[in-house]
């Protein structure tokens, strides 16, 4: 009960703009240069949505447009998991900034995108999709829950999902409070069976380990994936990039692990 | 759907302290608004506070998790002996067999607004007391609980809005039957904070005076705080506990901060969890409506319930007891179901005095002595998000 397919993955980070650019990459078949994010375009939203929205909300929708640039799932079909360990900081940072002022003029459009949920929200009026959706935080430990509640969704629902994890470094002054000293987004859109397109089969199981989750040999990529909760991910994207069986461990709760066995499809 | 038993469950809310409590408050209409008197927030509305949580400061093991959010989650897992019948479903489980699953909309976010109050201006830096991992991040709420009930099992918090603590129901159900644990604490917690007042005032969606859903002259919400707990489990044989036989969780794909005029999304919900539940919309016997008492949400709930129930069907919004509390509303009333289905009395709807004439449904203006068997509980949030439950007693 706790095999599911992955069709395609989506992917935006320094230096790895969009899966196709970074497939390669993490194959080691081409060199990763590190580069800051260009401008975040979240060209599936109308001009008008687009406006109102923020670098983070961005992002994740980049990475999540990515997943389903070359699916033929209509994503409107597509339940969705927003996985994100902190949200939109930026924000959050705008609205104590105001609150600390005699007036307090915290603005409506950034209250309505303070929501956790708020790029679930701009997902399903892009594509119109009215499929369940959950967001989600589990601090660094975010995406391997994002992983497992995909899993149970695919599971249970018997439908696609497409699971977006995301975190976005925080401004002065909550950089010290929190480290997250990359942007990192990545979205996986999974099947509860095999179908012609899908690339890799996983199994997933949680596990009592401690210490030796996987890491990356590339000291610039492992440094993403500790800075990052979103690149925790890496690992897995990286073994279904190589199309290669594989066991991939990543951290999920103290003291315990999450045991991925990557089986390509073809 | 297979179901799940709820075999304990908790609450705190402006209302009341604990499940008897809560009960009576419904029975006899005393509800827990007042006039806005939270720290120094000068906002002309009424709100849901929670009386005692500037008293209940946490215990030492747990001093780095000290905000309002995980004081009034340890005020509510206090109650109604909760926290012992957890520890007896630990002791027959294994602490890594239960699940967590909470939902917040705002967390610890009151810890971060004290922090930049207090903040170095000069350089910029926020006090060396924030902690925020364990006040501010989502999870905050999620890791306290797991942490004061000494459970290892899965965790997650949920943070979508106002249907946060909704969906942890969807979410633990799913949980369990994918085997990764074989009982779950679903929950809520949502707090006080100025962002929250704030926000919605700027969004003009808080009412100057107390809550009235449903009523011609509603005009906005009061916010709240409250929380919620309950231990979910597969049915054991016998047991009269009420149990969870339905979820349906959609999206509006509409608009930010305002709902489908048609209640396009909300329908949805509510299809999927009778289907899920393989009900028929006629075997509901009362709904617990999401009800904020904004011109627009109550509208656009009135046109789903009624499309799909009739107008006969009993419902009421218990908001004008407790205010609107957020990420709690789900698992708040939730318990209010609970209370409906095992001491058989239905709210009403609490300062509603004109009914609107442009709505139908067939909401409550009294409480009503009514044993019933099978009913259903709405929360809907910001981002177009919607989860309906269906609760009913075995057999």
């Amino acid at each position: 009960m706790s095999t599911m397919y992955v069709e395609q993955i989506g992917v935006t980070g320094p230096g790895l703009a969009g899966w196709e650019a970074s497939a390669p990459v993490l194959r080691g078949d081409a060199p990763y240069a590190h580069q800051a994010l260009g401008k975040l375009s979240a060209e599936l939203l109308p001009a008008n949505e687009r406006r109102r929205t923020t670098n983070t909300i961005r992002m994740a929708l980049c990475a999540a447009q990515d997943a389903i640039a070359s699916s033929n799932t209509p994503a409107e079909e597509l339940a969705t998991v927003f996985a994100s360990s902190d949200g939109d900081l930026e924000i959050v940072d705008r609205i104590c900034t105001a609150l600390d002022t005699v007036e307090r003029p915290v603005s409506p459009f950034h209250f309505h995108n303070s929501v956790h949920n708020a790029p679930a929200g701009y997902w399903a009026i892009a594509t119109q999709s009215r499929r369940p959706s959950t967001s989600l935080s589990v601090y660094d430990a975010t995406f391997a829950a994002g992983l497992l509640e995909a899993m149970t969704m695919v599971r249970a629902e018997q439908c696609p999902v497409l699971l977006v994890a995301y975190d976005f470094p925080p401004p002065p002054p909550l950089h010290t409070a929190r480290l997250i000293g990359e942007p990192f987004a990545v979205a996986l859109l999974l099947h509860h069976e095999a179908t012609p397109a899908s690339t890799t089969r996983l199994d997933i199981a949680m596990a009592d380990d401690q210490g030796n989750e996987d890491r990356m040999q590339d000291t610039t990529l492992e440094n993403l994936r500790t800075v990052n909760p979103a690149a925790r991910a890496l690992p897995l994207i990286m073994a279904i990039a190589r199309e290669e069986a594989a066991t991939v461990r990543l951290p999920y709760l103290p003291g315990s692990l999450l045991h991925i066995e990557c089986t390509p499809c073809r | 759907m297979n179901p799940l038993q709820v075999s304990a469950y908790t609450v705190v809310s402006a209302a009341a302290r604990g499940v008897a409590e809560s009960s009576t408050a419904l029975r006899d209409g005393r509800g827990g608004l007042r006039a806005c008197d939270f720290e120094d927030a000068s906002l002309p509305t009424w709100i849901g506070r929670v009386d005692g949580i500037e008293q209940s400061p946490l215990p030492e093991r747990l001093a780095e998790y000290e905000c309002r959010n995980n004081r009034l989650a340890q005020l509510v897992l206090l109650q109604d002996g909760f926290s012992e019948t957890v520890a007896a479903a630990r002791a027959r489980y294994g602490a890594d067999r239960i699940g967590v699953f909470i939902g917040t909309s705002t967390s610890g976010i009151r810890q971060t607004e004290i922090a930049y109050r207090e903040r170095n201006r000069e350089h910029n830096e926020l006090p060396a007391h924030f902690r925020f991992r364990y006040t501010q991040n989502i999870f905050s709420v999620g890791d306290f609980t797991r942490r004061f009930l000494e459970l290892t099992g899965p965790a997650m918090v949920v943070s979508t809005a106002c249907s946060s603590s909704a969906k942890v129901f969807a979410a633990a159900w799913r949980h369990i039957q994918a085997g990764l644990c074989d009982a779950a604490i679903v929950g809520g917690v949502d707090s006080l904070c100025l962002t929250t007042l704030y926000g919605f005032n700027s969004l003009q969606l808080v009412s100057s005076s107390p809550c009235r859903p449903w009523d011609a002259q509603r005009d906005g919400i009061n916010i709240g705080e409250a929380g919620g707990f309950a231990l979910l489990e597969p049915p054991q044989p016998g047991a009269t506990a009420v149990q969870l036989a339905g979820y349906g969780e959609s999206s509006d794909a509409y608009h930010m901060s305002t709902p489908h005029p048609e209640g396009t999304g909300a329908i949805l919900a509510m299809h999927h969890a009778l289907d899920a539940a393989q009900l028929a919309p006629q075997a509901i016997d009362y709904i617990n409506l999401h009800g904020t008492a904004t011109a627009s949400n109550d509208a656009a709930e009135d046109r789903a319930v009624t499309e799909l129930f009739g107008t006969q069907t009993p419902c009421s919004s218990t908001k004008g007891w407790t205010g609107h509390t957020l990420g709690a509303a789900g698992i708040l009333e939730s318990v209010f179901c609970f209370i409906a289905l095992e001491y058989g009395v239905l709210p009403a709807t609490l300062n509603l005095q004109h009914k609107d004439p442009a709505l139908h449904a067939n909401v409550l203006d009294a409480p009503m002595e009514h044993d019933v068997q099978r009913v259903m509980t709405n929360s809907f949030g910001f981002g177009g998000t919607n989860c309906s439950l269906i609760f009913a007693r075995p057999g």
